[in-house]
């Protein structure tokens, strides 16, 4: 088969691509450029473009760089600093995996006549028994990335390989050293791409871009408990306090309010909820939406590496998707992915609205 | 077989060069500067290349700085040419090489028209609004093969700059213009070995008497003091032999390869819906090596893909270090629509370029094209 292998410059790609070339499929290297502004700094800076380039070149398999500058800047970096002016909290790596990875990649693979996509992501394409393709955890649990990808349908799936899912971090480190691949022993990447932390983080990013607003801080009950000087950059149920309250007992951000320069905050209790409503839902297939008329054995993820929480229920309304979980819960900040899962197995998941 | 139709990036080194060069990598290795006799030979190498390069672009001898190539010439012309604390003025389709120097002294930069041309009001706008060291207006632009009118812009330069020195970056006019008369108005100008036939790393800067030159380079007070550090003997060398078979062949060679060009040009506006010669119809004004086309409803990255797969070998705008192609501040300066410059291709051929290059590109460019269209890329 003829297979595009996005490569980042980072071990887990530089294995993937040996591991197809091992297999005798006919690989070529892509590295996607995707940011290219003032403050470049991570997965696609000119030496991990270098890096990609020579593991291709000791493979022995074609490299080439895609520019997907201006998608990137009008589907990830736009909608993330434009997501922060309202008070809501997305995730860029997830919208990048997809608008770029899984669908402008793929369009181009598509049209260069490739017969499919592969990426260094840890998760696994699977056979349910009907016979389907599913998208399933990555071997490595403390590596899984199905999370990130969790929007790609079983049509797409179709079209994808994953060649490290089934490996551990471990044994995709050892591969590379035996292969004498120079991205070894690169560490993992962290973090947001586009937002360098030596050019002062998030905070710099976004206030070169949109206005930071200075806010009150107001109780539940209605009582002022001093000021933030940003309310952009306050993330609805984070776990680091805001204030302290009349009963001596630390709060956190309930709701943000931009135009208001309000931030509600509560006692950690508060932040309980009993559940969620998603719009954007992506399913795998409609199998996977029919499984969730019962929730029996379903939990949702609602961070990269955070863990899965039982359902209760998952209720389509004309909002979006509802999902109620089986006990109170930590409240899901606006923008963030919910993604449901069978066990191992992605049904589906979409954003969390505003309340 | 391959179709290499990137000739404005680069070429083939022509064999004479090659084989010109060679001794001075080897048996003849010594440094010019040197006080012995294997020295004195290779200074003596050097000065023949000197002067005969400076015979064929109409200077002097000792008006040539040999440097590391285009560049350096560009920038070495930017920064160090002129007197005073005069701005740098040039325009907005310029080489990178000149564009970024001026840029980072805070110099002026012209507006071109949707052909490519220097807008002259706009020049002279620019030159009035205060004082200026030098001004660098190219030649043969890299990207459309637009040739500028030196002599009528050095008018609009001596009426409203008397005091500034013009500068040219001939790097793309070797092959395509008789440089001794086009730059003739120019009192610097810049040259690269590799874009006639010579190799990578070697150029020159060619500054007239009395024009004033600041060098950026210090050391050994080589090229009379003005670029310093150990001449590339044998690339100067080649050099000057590659110049002078591209002068010897100018006007045979242009007749043929304007002949390919616009086999291929017609041949691709024939076939190929939509597309467009990017600076218009008029093909006299342009280098007759390079063939400029925007190709709506196509990506030209995707394009190059499948142009290489199909071995013919073409350039989009310019490419940045990592090897992507960017979207060309040329065609942003003239006023190209991006649906159009998204697609642009540039097809630059050379002293090697032969009718097989052409009948390949004809075949391999319509199809990658129709195929792209039909998945909306």
């Amino acid at each position: 088969m003829q297979v595009m292998v996005a490569m980042s410059g980072g071990v887990d790609s530089s294995v993937a691509a040996a591991l197809l070339r091992d297999e005798g499929h006919d690989v070529i290297g892509v590295t996607l450029k995707l940011w290219g502004g003032d403050s470049d700094s991570g997965c696609c800076s000119v030496s991990d473009v270098d890096d990609a380039r020579r593991v291709a070149a000791q493979l022995d398999i074609d490299h080439l760089v895609f520019n997907f500058a201006e998608d990137f800047d009008r589907d990830v970096v736009e909608p993330y600093v434009a997501d922060h002016a309202m008070g809501i909290t997305p995730n860029p790596c997830i919208e990048c995996n997809r608008h770029l990875k899984f669908d402008r990649l793929m369009a181009r693979a598509d049209a260069l006549g490739f017969d499919m996509v592969a990426t260094g992501h840890h998760a696994r394409i699977v056979h349910a028994q009907d016979g389907r393709l599913r998208l399933a955890r990555g071997a490595d649990l403390a590596k899984d990335q199905s999370y990130v990808i969790h929007m790609l349908t079983a049509r797409q799936l179709e079209r994808v390989l994953f060649p490290i899912g089934a490996m551990t971090k471990e044994e995709v480190r050892a591969r590379a050293f035996a292969l004498g691949l120079r991205t070894a022993t690169k560490p993992d990447s962290q973090d947001v791409c586009f937002i360098s932390h030596t050019g002062g983080g998030r905070r710099v990013f976004l206030g070169d871009r949109i206005t930071m607003h200075a806010g009150r801080l107001v109780d539940e009950d209605g009582s002022e408990l001093g000021g933030v000087d940003a309310v952009e950059l306050v993330t609805i149920g984070q776990r680091r306090g805001l204030g302290i309250g009349i009963d001596g007992r630390p709060r956190y951000p309930l709701d943000v309010d931009v135009a208001e320069r309000t931030v509600l905050v509560g006692s950690a209790d508060a932040l309980d909820v009993t559940g969620e409503m998603l719009h954007g839902f992506t399913w795998v297939d409609e199998i996977a939406r029919a499984r969730c008329a019962s929730a029996e054995g379903l939990a949702a993820q609602a961070s990269a590496h955070g863990d899965p929480i039982p359902v209760a229920s998952v209720t389509e309304t004309r909002a979006g998707v509802e999902l109620a979980w089986v006990r109170p819960t930590r409240r899901v900040a606006p923008g963030q992915s919910v993604v449901v899962y069978d066990g191992d197995i992605v049904l589906g998941g979409g954003l969390v609205s505003r309340r | 077989m391959a179709s290499y139709l990137d000739h404005a990036a680069t070429g083939p080194m022509r064999p004479e060069a090659i084989e010109a060069m060679m001794p001075f990598l080897s048996e003849r290795f010594a440094n010019p500067s040197g006080a012995h006799r294997s020295a004195r030979d290779a200074r003596r190498a050097v000065d023949d290349a000197r002067e005969e390069l400076a015979d064929l672009v109409g200077a002097r001898p000792g008006d040539v700085v040999f440097t590391s190539g285009g560049t350096e010439s560009d920038n070495l012309a930017i920064f160090g040419l002129g007197t005073g604390d005069g701005t740098a003025v040039t325009s907005a389709s310029e080489h990178h090489a000149v564009l970024d120097p001026v840029e980072s002294v805070g110099g002026r930069v012209v507006p071109v028209t949707r052909f490519g041309a220097v807008d002259e009001d706009e020049l002279s706008r620019a030159l009035g609004e205060g004082p200026v060291r030098v001004v660098s207006l190219m030649l043969v632009n890299n990207e459309t093969g637009v040739i500028s009118d030196l002599a009528s812009l050095a008018d609009v330069v001596r009426a409203c700059a008397p005091s500034a020195v013009f500068h040219t970056d001939a790097v793309q006019g070797f092959c395509w213009t008789d440089i001794a008369s086009a730059c003739a108005p120019a009192d610097a100008f810049s040259l690269s070995a590799h874009k006639f036939g010579g190799p990578k790393g070697v150029g020159a800067l060619v500054v007239r008497e009395g024009v004033p030159l600041v060098a950026r380079q210090l050391g050994g007070g080589q090229e009379r003091e003005r670029r310093s550090g150990t001449q590339n003997v044998a690339g100067i060398v080649a050099m000057a032999t590659a110049a002078r078979l591209a002068a010897e062949d100018r006007s045979r060679e242009l007749l043929r390869i304007a002949a390919l060009r616009d086999r291929l040009l017609d041949g691709l506006l024939a076939a190929v819906p939509d597309a467009i010669e990017t600076a218009g119809p008029d093909r006299s004004t342009r280098a007759a090596g390079i063939a400029h086309l925007c190709i709506p409803g196509v990506e030209s990255e995707a394009l190059l893909f499948l142009l290489e797969r199909g071995e013919v070998s073409a350039s989009a705008a310019s490419s940045c270090a990592s090897g992507a192609v960017q979207s060309s501040h040329v065609l942003d300066a003239m006023g190209v629509a991006p649906d159009l410059s998204r697609g642009s291709l540039r097809l630059s051929l050379g002293w090697s370029s032969t009718d097989t290059d052409v009948d390949e590109a004809l075949a391999v460019i319509p199809p990658a094209v129709a195929r792209l269209r039909e998945f909306g890329l």
